[in-house]
């Protein structure tokens, strides 16, 4: 046996032992991420439960299984229940999504099995996604237009509830143009009209005839308004002629307007193929559709679009820095202190944790940087911050000192790895340093910069910390990009996926409701940063290929 | 051809000059990396100082006084434009301290013409009690009114009688009083007098409003103290009219008076200094704090602590002032004040930060009178000729270098602590900015991930660089590597709401793990010593990390299913219960543990990256050197290979040690967040970084908080400098060596 453990077997064995449990946990957490992000899209069967307490009252429970566990029963008995006497050492319990959220004290309630008597798969049940309230289960009763119940058939109910709440969704789809587009501008232009007017006050210039001409024109925007409004109204009314009865479990018939259902289905009356159908339609929905309800419920779209403009607006600052940078350190620089001190900065840059880049974006870009600009730029909004509160731009340069390192070191490696055969070559031919630079070096390299781009651009991605404190929030109420002059608003607030994924999982009311979503939002997220990696990986490793083939 | 040449020598030219632009340029963008770095440096340093930074006064008004009278009391407005003073006789006077009417008498008001005491409440109130010969008290508010004609801000003085016009008498058959105290708050006001006979009284005021014409009216109810001493020196009152201090020289008596038919005396005792007497004694903003002082100069803090159930007035520290201080002026808000002694010294001191602040000589002339304004930034000095207005540069008293690092006892805490508690809702709030939980927090969080990274990281890159075959290499290290872009939010995410509430139910079940993995690898490696060579050859020593992923996910199931009876087994079936009852372990359910396992899968791949490059490029020289004259692998290994690589895997540790400090989603989404001090790996903490990110956006810009916070940050920076410069410089060195073999 000692023999056995000198000769160095057990330990290389248990080495080996070290990167499997490494491959484990990679893998694992890909897999855990992926199943519970993508099963969240799947039409869950609906189940029935008849159900028998210990005083032997009855009730029905409608609802999704959302989760299992075992429970030991001493824990059960610590907790205070009793009747447990004829129970193993370990019960299972479920955590049932009941949804009716205005109708039940809690819409996810764990129940123990030894309290379900039968369950049964609930034929022709409807969950119902709404604009608040989260699902509702019921099963269809009738349809109202007006006050008036239409009558059909119960088989051709949901063939007409389809159509009317299509109609529904077209004017819901009208009302939100109006808001976002006309009046939105309505709004933004008058904002512009009022800022002009405190301008041109803080500059003395104000003349009477100005005010006239503020004046007509805030008029006539009004106007303008007064007339939108009557067919928002128009469309809301028309949106909330038709609703929908519905049974819910404890056999209530609750009327619900059209106007507040999004979307129905019928879980248990799907075949295969048609829940793959659904499966698309709602990830389609996840990225498209803007969040409701504080987050919990609906998509991430404001999440995705901020996401990618504030990465982009970063990659647009850190390449030329970061490509001179490396540039200066391969081609230029001499061997001497400034260069390693530079060297030494680069590493710094690159392990300083970014909270540090967070703190240091709020203090000077925000506060010193934003303030100057707004006393110079934007004296009229004063004391409302414009440049001087956190937003897109001071994330974008935030991050942008953040990536810088990855940049110039991928850049550099690049560099390296061009053959130095090449570069005399077009020295010989009479070309200027500068002009071997522009003609050979850098589109020779230009394979490396995208590596560096992109590694830069998966890392701001999936960073946080700082951004919490320089420009993103929970709920924008608009993106950067609008039809409004002028379209970039770099002042704004934006919303990001990874902090998406903080703030509902952490910070939301309810976190039970909304931890499907954080796992999909997740998801969406690594599959975005790994596709990067992916990609840089392979770029580099063509690069390699191709130049090992040059150097012989 | 002429002109041929005169041009190409010209575009030559503008190549040149193009080349050298290009040149500077690119030479230019290149520091500008340094810059970036030192900026940020300068920049953290720049907010940081101000905290240090020595407080300073500068005389910025005077005028000369135009009568002699003895001054009772000065103030100021909060804009330091108007001042008042209140002589002995009772006058009250606003003078003008701006400076185009600077000295100008703007309102005088003289409450009796006879005024024999006065009494002043805390300094935020703001209000006096004013006596005459008999024993009729009035009283008095100077306020100071804000209006805005013609866009230009005016202040105008105005007295004001906040229980009315009225006088009040707290004396039996209208004796003068000889003492005087008052404190009143929104609901009561109370006033406490020693008449000439000697006899104290405490007369509570209650105020009740009028239901017709909402006035508010003061219901009045005399007292007598009992057991009152004969010689008294001084009166105070709380604020909230619960308790009452009479010194008798150098005794001090505490009279409860919050319940009125109940007033009784809960201590006394002596307060002076060892060998010195007591000359004056006043609270401290808050009114917990009792300030007391002495004839030798010493200035001592008393407050009460709850000792053995029962609280008691305890001495906390002292402050040395010059000798023979005669007034102490309590800051408004903050826990700093003001001392002046008779040789015309002014001092500032500060509780929290324990320090004296500033001594400075102000006058030669008379005896020294000093009022603070409300923000704290002058500070109003009369002497018996002149009134000098003096700005105050003490922006961050309470931020001192013991007070960051070092135990500090807090008032209404039991011992000196380190506590890091920077908000709360009310104004005279004594800020607790320890960074020691916080950083203590960091080094645990690190510790528990390192703990579970090192061993991990380590043999996996020695496993990966020396003993794996190349074919599958390629493919392991990168899925190993992509771990390091994988974005914290979600390691934090996941740690905290999916490890979390798992550990908590099958934590026999995780401890377990870490016998059984070990374990199975062990005796898989058994198993196969111990097959036959035919059989033992298929599997090469190159390829055990896919041999040994299904046994180890096998034997993982296979723990975590076996947890639930161990539990029963062992722990009584709650293991939870079992921690806490028995043995006496707070179990939080987002803990070190947690972190620990959760940062640590996010350092791995540092750790694993940089250990693996540094063994990988261990010359084949030297290994080859090695194997030939004998050495078996794992000699070659652990004698030749390992030592070469040290310098590079010390680096590794350090890279991956940066990393956890650091690191702030992980800490802040894994753990309860709540600052404190214990090596408990079932209970959570606070890091610098996640208290950063947690407070950051609630601070106010340049104030104390704001400038800790920014502190931290430095002190982030510098910690991950120290580490990131030495692991590069290591590897630097190495890389040197490698190259020269």
């Amino acid at each position: 046996m000692g023999k056995w453990f000198k000769s160095g077997t057990p330990w290389i064995w248990m080495t080996g032992g070290a990167v499997s449990l490494s491959l484990i946990a990679v893998i694992g957490l890909f897999l855990l991420i992926g199943w519970r992000g993508l099963s969240f899209f799947w039409p869950a069967t609906v189940y029935e439960f008849d159900m028998q307490n210990e005083q032997g009252q009855k009730s029905v429970l409608i609802g999704e299984i959302y989760d299992t566990e075992d429970v030991l029963k001493q824990q059960l008995l610590d907790a205070g229940v009793t009747g447990l006497d004829n129970e193993g050492d370990s019960l299972q319990r479920f955590l049932i999504k009941i949804g009716n959220r205005e109708y039940v004290d809690l819409d996810f309630q764990w129940i123990l099995e030894t309290i379900i008597k039968d369950k049964k798969i609930a034929n022709d049940i409807v969950v119902f996604e709404r604009t608040k309230n989260g699902n509702f289960y019921g099963y269809l009763e009738a349809i109202n237009e007006g006050e008036q119940k239409l009558n059909i058939e119960k088989s051709a109910l949901v063939g007409e509830l389809n159509k009317r709440i299509e109609r529904a969704l077209e004017f819901r789809d009208k009302e939100h143009g109006l808001l976002t587009g006309d009046i939105g501008r309505i709004n933004y232009d008058l904002d512009r009209i009022r800022l002009n007017k405190r301008k041109l006050e803080l500059d003395g210039s104000l003349t009477p005839q100005k005010v006239a001409e503020f004046a007509a024109q805030s008029d006539s925007l009004r106007a303008e308004y007064l007339a939108l409004e009557n067919e928002l109204f128009d469309y809301r009314d028309q949106a909330k002629r038709d609703s929908v009865v519905v049974k819910d479990m404890t056999g209530r018939l609750v009327t619900m307007p059209l106007s507040y259902i999004l979307d129905f289905y019928q879980p248990n009356d799907m075949s295969f193929v048609e829940k793959v159908g659904h499966w698309f339609h709602q990830v389609y929905k996840f990225v498209s559709s803007d969040p409701r309800e504080a987050n919990t419920e609906g998509g991430v779209f404001p999440a995705i679009f901020g996401t990618v403009f504030m990465v982009m607006l970063m990659a647009v600052i850190v390449t030329p820095f970061g490509v001179v940078a490396a540039i200066y350190l391969h081609e230029y620089a001499g061997k001497n202190n400034i260069t390693k001190f530079i060297r030494i900065a680069v590493i710094n840059l690159a392990g300083v944790p970014s909270i540090v880049y967070g703190v240091f974006g709020l203090g000077f870009f925000v506060y010193i940087l934003g303030g100057s600009i707004d006393q110079l730029l934007y004296p009229e909004a004063l004391p409302t911050p414009t440049f001087g509160s956190p937003g897109v731009l001071w994330s974008a340069l935030t991050l942008a000192i953040l990536t810088l390192p990855v940049v110039i070191v991928s850049t550099e490696e690049g560099l390296s790895r061009i053959p130095s055969t090449l570069r005399e070559g077009s020295l010989a031919l009479g070309a200027t340093k500068s002009e071997t630079l522009w003609r050979i070096v850098i589109p020779m390299a230009s394979p490396a910069i995208m590596t560096g781009l992109i590694l830069a651009v998966a890392r701001a991605a999936g960073e946080v910390a700082p951004l919490m404190l320089v420009g993103v929030v929970k709920i924008a109420p608009t993106l950067p990009v609008d039809g409004n002059f002028p379209f970039l608003h770099l002042d704004r607030k934006f919303m990001h996926l990874g902090f998406h994924i903080y703030d509902v999982g952490f910070q939301s009311p309810n976190v039970e409701a909304a931890r499907p979503l954080v796992y999909a939002t997740s998801f969406l997220l690594v599959t975005v940063i790994i596709g990067l990696n992916l990609a840089a990986i392979s770029i580099r490793n063509n690069l390699r290929e191709k130049y090992r083939s040059l150097e012989h | 051809m002429e002109r041929d040449l005169a041009t190409t020598l010209q575009a030559n030219k503008k190549r040149v000059v193009k080349d050298k632009l290009v040149k500077y340029g690119v030479t230019g963008g290149g520091t500008l990396v340094l810059v970036a770095l030192l900026l940020i440096f300068g920049y953290l340093l720049y907010v940081v100082l101000p905290i240090f930074a020595p407080v300073s006064i500068e005389q910025t008004q005077s005028f000369q006084r135009k009568d002699s009278t003895a001054i009772y009391a000065l103030g100021l407005d909060e804009q330091n434009e108007v001042s008042y003073q209140l002589n002995e006789k009772g006058l009250l006077s606003f003078y003008s301290l701006r400076n185009d009417d600077l000295g100008e008498n703007l309102l005088q008001y003289q409450a009796f013409t006879n005024t024999h005491n006065i009494a002043k409440t805390m300094a935020s109130t703001g209000i006096y009690a004013i006596s005459n010969e008999r024993g009729e008290v009035k009283i008095v508010k100077p306020s100071f009114v804000t209006s805005y004609p013609n866009d230009k801000r005016l202040i105008t003085p105005e007295v004001s009688f906040p229980l009315g016009e009225q006088d009040f008498i707290v004396s039996e058959d209208n004796q003068p009083l000889t003492h005087l105290a008052f404190e009143m708050n929104p609901e009561y006001a109370g006033l406490a007098g020693v008449q000439s006979n000697g006899e104290g009284l405490f007369l509570l005021l209650t105020a009740e409003e009028n239901m017709m014409t909402d006035e508010v009216e003061w219901e009045q109810s005399l007292f007598k103290l009992p057991s009152f001493p004969q010689q008294v020196e001084q009166l105070l009152l709380t604020p909230n009219l619960s308790k009452l201090f009479v010194r008798s020289g150098n005794d001090l008596l505490v009279y409860d008076v919050s319940d009125s038919d109940n007033i009784r005396i809960t201590a006394a005792f002596k307060i002076n200094a060892p060998g010195s007497n007591v000359t004056k004694m006043q609270l401290l903003t808050g009114a917990s704090s009792l300030l007391v002082a002495n004839e030798n100069g010493v200035i001592s803090q008393w407050f009460e602590v709850l000792n053995d159930n029962k609280r008691e007035f305890t001495l906390i520290r002292d402050f040395k002032a010059s000798s023979g201080v005669t007034s102490i002026t309590p800051e408004f808000f903050r826990k700093g004040f003001l001392t002046t002694t008779a040789s015309g010294d002014l001092s500032i001191f500060h509780t929290t930060g324990e320090t004296e602040l500033l001594t400075e000589s102000i006058t030669k002339a008379g005896s020294l009178v000093v009022a603070i304004s409300p923000r704290a930034n002058a500070i109003l000095a009369a002497d018996s000729n002149t009134i000098k207005l003096y700005h105050v540069d003490n922006e961050h008293p309470e931020i001192t270098w013991s007070a960051l690092w070092q135990e500090v006892w807090y008032e209404g805490y039991p011992e000196p602590q380190y506590v890091w508690q920077s908000t709360s809702a009310s104004d005279d709030f004594e800020a607790k900015m320890s960074l020691v939980p916080i950083s203590f927090g960091t080094i645990k969080a690190a510790f528990y991930a390192m703990l579970f990274a090192v061993p991990i990281g380590i043999s996996a890159a020695i496993y990966t660089a020396y003993f794996m075959a190349p074919s599958i290499r390629t493919y392991i290290k990168p899925t190993v590597e992509i771990m390091e872009a994988l974005p914290t939010v979600i390691l934090g995410f996941l740690a905290g709401l999916w490890l979390a509430p798992i550990v908590e139910n099958q934590l026999p079940g995780i401890v377990l793990l870490l016998i059984t993995l070990p374990a199975s690898v062990l005796v898989a490696a058994m198993i196969w010593s111990n097959l036959p060579k035919s059989l033992s050859d298929k599997i090469s020593e190159g390829v055990l990390p896919l041999v040994l992923l299904p046994i180890l996910v096998v034997t993982g199931y296979l723990s975590m299913a076996f947890s639930d009876t161990l539990e029963l087994w062992l722990f009584n079936g709650d293991t939870r219960m079992y921690l806490t009852n028995e043995l006496g372990i707070n179990f939080d359910q987002r803990n070190s543990l947690i972190v620990g396992i959760a940062m640590g899968f996010a350092v791995i791949p540092t750790i694993f990256s940089i250990a693996e490059d540094a063994i990988f490029s261990v010359p084949k020289s030297l290994t080859m050197g090695s194997l030939a004259l004998g050495a078996t692998r794992w000699q070659t290994l652990s004698k030749v290979v390992i030592l070469t690589a040290s310098p590079g895997i010390f680096s590794a540790v350090m890279m991956g040690m940066g990393r956890a400090v650091g690191e702030t989603m992980i800490v802040l989404m894994a753990t309860g967040n709540t600052p404190i001090m214990d090596w408990n790996i079932f209970e959570g903490m606070r890091s610098l970084s996640a208290n950063i990110a947690v407070e950051m956006p609630e601070s106010e810009v340049g104030s104390s908080h704001y400038r800790v916070l920014f502190l931290a940050a430095f002190v982030l920076f510098i910690f991950t400098f120290f580490f990131n410069t030495i692991a590069e410089f290591v590897r630097q060195r190495l890389r040197e060596k490698y190259s020269s073999l």
